[in-house]
């Protein structure tokens, strides 16, 4: 029977990777993400056929990552910001190549080495591909502690069904903070689906490649729209967000992540004062839910986006609602968590400046 | 009855090479199709070419193969190899690969002892973009970054990695060949088969580094760049076994 256990974040994707099937884990240690790499290898040593290597470097690891994935083994590696960086070459490879694996980045401050408080301000990085040419990630926004554990298991099934690296995006406060959580049962490796692209000797078969080079420039150009016609099979079936009070809103607060729960708490406390204000809290970055947006843009006219960040998801939000209605931003990036009041004050005088109250 | 002395092996595909009239590229495939056919490996092979000249030897050998980024192969052969312990797993770089831009991925393979092989083939220069300056390129030399010659206080000098992984304890077995002449060829098969046997009992990190002609980039004839080989390069990168800690020889 499942049953409700207290865990740190870090540790919480950790277990529910494993419990995915993640079999092969290289990272490299940067705070304020070391408690997953840590995890992972006691978790790895356990297990009679799991790996773990503490890489040389972040380029590396996910060098690593891709030599496992070619096996068809499940395999991840995590970082924060700065590695991140490093990590997107190799990402861009594991787009071109079609190969699966889950990335986690723990954000930080930053640019730059910045700080080790948590942020969002990778969520460009993140979304619009990060590494070099025509490719997407899904990038996945979990908000609470079962939440790591549910978009754990998703990633990994994401990552084989549709054979394209998937991002998990967090930050210092998501991998620190101990919530309760009910964790999924662990899979049975034996039930996944055959894996008929796999590396592992030719032996009785004709050879395999698994490869990126496309010199022919029709062919890559055919390579490329198919990844389109991919993303956009993933936007029709992984689209998704969460949506918090909106029926009688008139003013929608749009945030993911740890400011979406910050964004939560502002929201109780400007219902409290009567205010009609609701939450939409995408759940899947990309694919970012446009389409939510869009039918929320029919009754609401003032939408105001709220990020750890300077304003990256703002450009996202814009884009799906077509100017169609208001869009505000606030934020607070380096590291700086601002509270529910300071977010319900600015609904508050958005609210009030808007002419939002019923006349 | 006659009796059949030369054909091709079976993992060679029947492709034309690319690579230019005496390049030693060409060779050294042949070789490594031979080594698979007589250790009889090629059904458990898996290979990871490199970002070079060689980027498209899965033209040539009929076996598995996953393509690295530039200079990573090590990485990606660690777990290519760590998931499939019982597979024969080599990555194939040139020495701007291996020697540049690879470096660290190489050295901490060669350190934590994969058991792996690494066929390192050294001829000076970065080939497949067009002739610049190498780890590897000799004071002196020429090259397209390095016009009137390298300058070590510039430049830096020549390094001999295969000997800085000889420092590694991880690395069990490595051999400096050339493919100049068909004494050194012969010789490098035999490296090779050496290498890939060390892996196949679990010895940890093989690599041969291969000295090797280029031709088109050191503006040279076939016959010259042979020759090159042996009177200029192998003075500074002199031939023989680097390392051996294989049984008997340690
Ligand atoms: C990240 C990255 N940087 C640079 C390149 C361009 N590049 C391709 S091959 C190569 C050098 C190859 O030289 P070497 O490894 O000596 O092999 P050769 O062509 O001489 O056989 C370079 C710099 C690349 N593909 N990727
Ligand atoms: S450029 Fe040099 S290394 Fe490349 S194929 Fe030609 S001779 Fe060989």
């Amino acid at each position: 029977m499942s049953h409700k256990v207290l865990m740190r974040g870090s540790h919480i994707i950790g277990e529910a990777a494993v419990r995915a099937g993640c079999r092969f884990y290289a990272g490299y240690p940067i705070t304020p993400q070391n408690e997953l790499t840590e995890y992972m290898a006691g978790a790895m040593a356990r297990l009679e056929d799991g790996t773990f290597i503490q890489a040389e470097s972040e380029l590396a690891a996910v060098n690593m990552v891709i030599g496992a994935a070619m096996t068809g083994v499940r395999a991840m590696t995590s970082s924060s910001s700065p590695g991140i960086s490093l990590k997107q070459e190799g990402i861009s490879y594991l787009a071109a190549q079609e190969l699966p694996a889950v990335i986690v980045n723990t954000m930080r401050g930053g640019p730059g080495l910045g700080n080790i408080a948590p942020t969002q301000g990778d969520y460009f990085q993140a979304t619009k591909g990060g590494g070099h040419g025509d490719y997407r990630t899904i990038v996945l926004a979990p908000a609470s502690g079962q939440e790591l554990a549910e978009l754990t298991r998703q990633a990994f099934d994401y990552a084989d069904k549709y054979l394209t690296p998937v991002l998990i995006l967090g930050d210092g406060m998501m991998g620190q903070m101990m919530e309760p959580v009910v964790l999924p049962d662990p899979i049975d490796l034996s039930d996944l689906p055959p894996k008929p692209w796999i590396l592992d000797g030719a032996d009785g078969r004709p050879r395999r490649l698994v490869k990126s080079l496309l010199l022919d420039t029709a062919l890559e150009e055919e390579h490329n729209w198919k990844l389109m016609r991919k993303y956009d099979i993933i936007a029709r079936e992984i689209t998704r967000a969460e949506t918090h009070l909106v029926d009688d809103a008139r003013l929608v607060v749009i945030a993911y992540g740890t400011a979406a729960r910050i964004a939560k708490g502002a929201v109780k406390r400007v219902r409290d004062l009567g205010l009609k204000v609701g939450l939409m809290r995408p759940v899947t970055l990309y694919p970012f839910p446009n389409r939510t947006l869009v039918e929320l843009s029919r009754f609401v006219k003032d939408f105001l986006v709220f990020e750890m960040s300077t304003g990256q998801m703002v450009e996202d939000v814009k884009l799906a609602l077509e100017g169609r209605s208001n869009v505000h931003f606030y934020g607070r990036p380096g590291g700086i968590i601002p509270t529910p009041d300071e977010i319900a004050k600015r609904i508050n005088t958005l609210y009030h400046r808007q002419h939002l109250e019923e006349e | 009855m006659e009796k059949k002395v030369f054909e091709r092996p079976k993992y060679l595909k029947k492709a034309v090479f690319h690579y230019c009239p005496g390049c030693g590229h060409s060779i050294i495939h042949r070789l490594l199709a031979e080594v698979f056919d007589e250790l009889d490996i090629g059904g458990r092979v898996i290979g990871v070419p490199p970002a070079g000249c060689a980027v498209l030897s899965y033209n040539y050998l009929d076996i598995d193969m996953g393509e690295a980024p530039h200079g990573r192969g090590a990485a990606v052969a660690t777990g290519i190899k760590r998931c499939l312990p019982d597979r024969i797993v080599y990555t194939y770089q040139g020495d701007g690969d291996i020697a540049a831009i690879g470096t660290a991925e190489t050295i901490h393979a060669a350190n934590r002892g994969e058991n792996i092989t690494t066929i390192f083939v050294n001829n000076g220069v970065y080939g497949m973009t067009g002739g610049q300056m190498a780890p590897t390129t000799l004071l002196g030399q020429n090259s397209t970054t390095t016009p009137g010659g390298r300058d070590a206080a510039r430049d830096g000098a020549p390094l001999d990695l295969s000997r800085m992984l000889a420092v590694a304890r991880g690395s069990t077995y490595i051999e400096r060949t050339a493919v100049n002449s068909p004494k050194n060829v012969r010789k490098t098969k035999k490296a090779i088969t050496k290498a890939f046997k060390v892996q196949m009992q679990g010895l940890g990190f093989s690599l041969v580094e291969i000295l090797s002609p280029c031709p088109t980039n050191w503006k040279m004839s076939p016959v010259e760049a042979a020759k090159r080989v042996e009177d200029t390069m192998a003075k500074i990168f002199p031939l023989g076994v680097i390392k051996d800690e294989t049984e008997g020889n340690s």
